[in-house]
């Protein structure tokens, strides 16, 4: 009994799996891109290690799967934040069909003055919070 | 060391062969990748696959040390993304060198 559940959740990971990479090979810029790494990679690697956990059914194994799958869990918005704000803030460009681009609204002059160097003591501290970490605030 | 066998053995199967290409598949968007984000955005999918391909192989083969394998690589992948993004930010800001 435990074996069909396990390879059931196994064929569903492996699926999500799958659709995260067709994701990444289609979708037309990096945002699409990390929403569907993000998401359907993160479900898929749960599924595949609560597959694990109940074919071995020991609670050793469950519990660092359960480690496993909450690190991921944690771990993975973290990463896309960062990488997103990084890419947004480097060379990203947005899909040319964006609808709207929120950050761009309400930031552009922290991004413009990042590029051309802070003018006014304002601007270097707005500049401050996006920039660089180590310098005087 | 109990023996796969069944439904479960063909499940494992499937996985390790669709898990192995998707690796190809996501390393050819670390090849296309126009910017160093989207290349480490795959090398994360990269990352993920293979902990799902560690944890279906640990029930192919019996031994539960590959979950820990798993774990550690989760681990790395996640210092590995955010280091990069920090670099990223710091060549943005003119801190560090900036490669192409």
């Amino acid at each position: 009994m435990t074996d069909i559940i396990a390879a059931f959740l196994m064929v569903g990971g492996t699926g999500f799996m799958l659709v995260a990479v067709i994701g990444l090979l289609r979708l037309p810029d990096l945002y699409t891109r990390m929403h569907a790494v993000t998401k359907a990679g993160t479900l898929g690697v749960g599924l595949l290690l609560v597959s694990a956990a109940a074919s071995f059914g020991e609670l050793s194994v469950t519990a660092r799967a359960v480690v496993a799958i909450l690190f991921v869990f944690l771990t993975a918005p973290v990463s896309a934040h960062m990488i997103g704000r990084a890419g947004y803030l480097g060379s990203a460009s947005l899909w040319e069909e964006t609808v709207f681009d929120r950050w761009g609204a309400g930031y552009e002059e922290v991004r413009r003055e990042g590029e051309e160097g802070p003018s006014t003591e304002a601007n270097a501290r707005a500049r401050d919070v996006y920039g660089t970490p180590d310098s005087p605030a | 060391m109990e023996v796969v066998e069944g439904p479960l053995l063909w499940a494992i199967y499937l996985t390790l062969a669709v898990i192995g290409l998707s690796i190809a598949g996501a390393l050819l968007r670390v090849l296309w990748g126009p910017n160093l984000a989207d290349r480490v955005v795959a090398l994360d999918l990269v990352a993920y696959l293979a902990m799902g391909f560690l944890s279906a192989y640990a029930v192919l083969s019996g031994e539960e040390t590959f979950i820990d394998v798993a774990l550690v690589l989760g681990l790395l992948a996640f210092l590995g993304t955010v280091a990069v993004a920090r670099y990223i930010e710091r060549v943005r800001s003119g801190e560090a060198l900036v490669d192409s």
